[in-house]
């Protein structure tokens, strides 16, 4: 009863696993950690990892998998909006990424208060939270988009130092409604959506009546935060990166 | 949509040895090559990455089950212990039964049996005085399950704490043991138990030869091997529906669920690779050589 060694089934077979042999060629990993997905599989997915991630709010790859199932429109709109920004541009050919590893936690450390790098340290440290927790993508079928929607998830903390909003419910879904209204990420719009369920009365009506308005009226005025190579810019002042990039100052 | 292959089969025989294809493949180690649902692998990586896969599902190799089923493999299980009918005093030895499902239903029956039996011998004793039934009711309640005991072993650690777990919480704590061992070398000694069963496990070992004979080892003369087993669907329609579920929504559940997509990728398409004439050469296993006279294997097939 020995078992067949080769495989027999038709090749092109839509979600199979990633290609770790040389015979497994028509294979179509485009990079490391893809899986490629027919389009009744991202339906499916994007329809079962909305429902998980308001049932299970912790489920933080859910909501990144439903980023990715829903994002085929606006990825490549903020790709193409990359392409035409010089720093946008640049950041693309060099493919910069956050993590703790290329971090100078030190050097961070020692800026002075109120700059980019102390106050995006501070903010992680008082949070409790690390660039590395992000997921990376698996179900987009584009390389380049894949690196964009990763650039977003990396730059999302440095979205809430230059808002000043805490990592808690209320501050995220205030995110949510300004990286809506900046990417036009599905995922987003249904995050500042339907985020607020779960808020308290009293917290809907700050989010309602000044958070909100202030969120959606920045995220119009900025021009496009995927734009910002921040790790060239440490050392600039919070408050004159948000000046330059159209964030009003926050209520 | 999946046929449960039962095979009672023990015959007292010499088994012999299939020899392993040894393929060297350009520069890497020789091994002989197999398959790891569609990928081609060697022996030793497959035995690793299944370990890794069933470490991945154990917590949610329940749900999945369930979801992956619609609860079917509830029934199928329920039939194998009713097709096992187990008398009280079995020895049962559940292979690669991690999270303990046929154990836990073996030991439900046994002690439903068991109460049976004491029913009847209680009624046919209408003479006894009230010390002595006190007394014989006294003996049997401690034994509740007549001496039967089930081995749970399986490879893999996690599966086994999950199923320790579970046993915990659902109450089952007498007749149960629990071993980490592998199918193709059993920690156990020869003649020791009267079933055998594997359920949807064989197709994970990687040399069904070598568990096989280790099956026919550990069982008593006389003893039965019982294998549950997914097999393919033979009408094209529900062949295609199949297919269609397993590829598509079966791995979309697996990283909805479990937030892992590439052990369910690897278990659906395992159940494609497994072959069937496997369950057909069952018999050439127990049976044939020089000393082999005693063949009794009878294949039970029951579709679903």
């Amino acid at each position: 009863g020995r078992a067949r060694p080769s495989h027999s089934e038709p090749r092109g077979r839509d979600g199979r696993g990633e290609e770790e042999e040389e015979e497994m060629e028509g294979w179509h990993q485009l990079y490391p950690g893809h899986i490629p997905t027919s389009p009744l599989q991202k339906a499916l997915l994007a329809a079962g990892s909305a429902v998980m991630a308001l049932y299970d709010p912790y489920r933080h790859d859910m909501v990144a998998v439903l980023g990715e199932t829903t994002g085929c429109l606006a990825l490549p709109n903020l790709r193409d909006k990359m392409k035409n920004h010089p720093e946008g541009h640049r950041i693309l050919q060099e493919r910069p990424r956050i993590r703790l590893s290329t971090l100078d936690v030190a050097r961070l450390r020692a800026l002075p208060g109120g700059s980019l790098g102390r106050e995006y340290l501070r903010f992680l440290e008082d949070n409790k939270v690390s660039p590395d927790t992000r997921m990376p993508p698996k179900f987009v079928d584009d390389e380049e988009l894949a690196y964009v929607i990763q650039r977003y998830r990396e730059v999302h903390d440095l979205m809430h130092t230059l808002l000043g909003m805490p990592t808690n419910m209320l501050g995220e879904v205030v995110v949510k409604w300004f990286e809506a209204v900046q990417t036009g990420l599905p995922m987003c719009v249904l995050g500042a959506a339907f985020g607020p369920v779960r808020l308290s009365t009293r917290k809907l009506q700050v989010l309602a009546t000044e958070l909100v308005p202030w969120a959606i009226r920045s995220g119009l005025n900025a021009s496009c935060v995927l734009n910002v190579y921040y790790e060239q810019r440490w050392e600039q002042p919070v408050v004159s990166l948000r000046e330059e990039l159209g964030i009003f100052p926050p209520p | 949509m999946a046929a449960a292959r039962l095979c009672r089969c023990r015959c007292r025989a010499l088994l012999s040895r299939p020899a392993g294809a040894v393929r060297a493949r350009r520069g890497l180690a020789a091994g002989p090559e197999m398959h790891f649902g569609f990928q081609t692998v060697t022996e030793e990586e497959r035995r690793e990455k299944i370990y890794q896969v069933f470490e991945n599902v154990a917590k949610k190799y329940d749900v999945m089950n369930d979801s992956m089923t619609l609860g079917i493999h509830r029934v199928w299980k329920d039939i194998l212990v009713h097709k096992m009918n187990p008398c009280p005093g079995t020895l049962l030895l559940d292979v690669a039964g991690g999270t303990g499902d046929i154990a836990f239903r073996f030991i439900n029956y046994v002690r439903s049996v068991r109460q049976r039996q004491l029913q009847r011998k209680l009624k046919h004793h209408q003479n006894l005085s009230w010390q002595q039934i006190f007394e014989s009711y006294q003996k049997d309640e401690f034994n509740s399950l007549g001496d039967s005991q089930v081995v749970v072993c399986d490879i893999n650690r996690e599966m086994l704490k999950v199923g320790k777990q579970k046993a915990e919480h659902l109450g089952y704590s007498e007749g149960l043991s629990w071993v980490l061992g592998n199918a193709e070398e059993l920690p156990f000694d020869d003649d020791k138990f009267d079933v055998y069963t594997i359920a949807f496990g064989i197709r994970n070992v990687t040399r069904i030869d070598l568990a096989l004979q280790e099956a026919y080892r550990v069982l008593k003369p006389g003893g039965r091997f019982l294998c549950l087993e997914f097999s393919h669907v033979s009408n094209p329609l529900l062949s295609r529906l199949y297919d269609l579920y397993s590829f598509q929504v079966i791995p979309v559940l697996g990283e909805v669920i479990a937030g892992d997509w590439r052990s369910y990728q690897y278990l659906v398409e395992s159940i494609r690779q497994f072959p069937p004439q496997v369950v057909n050469n069952y018999g050439t296993y127990f049976s044939g050589g020089a000393e082999g006279n005693d063949r009794r294997c009878r294949l039970f097939q029951s579709g679903l």
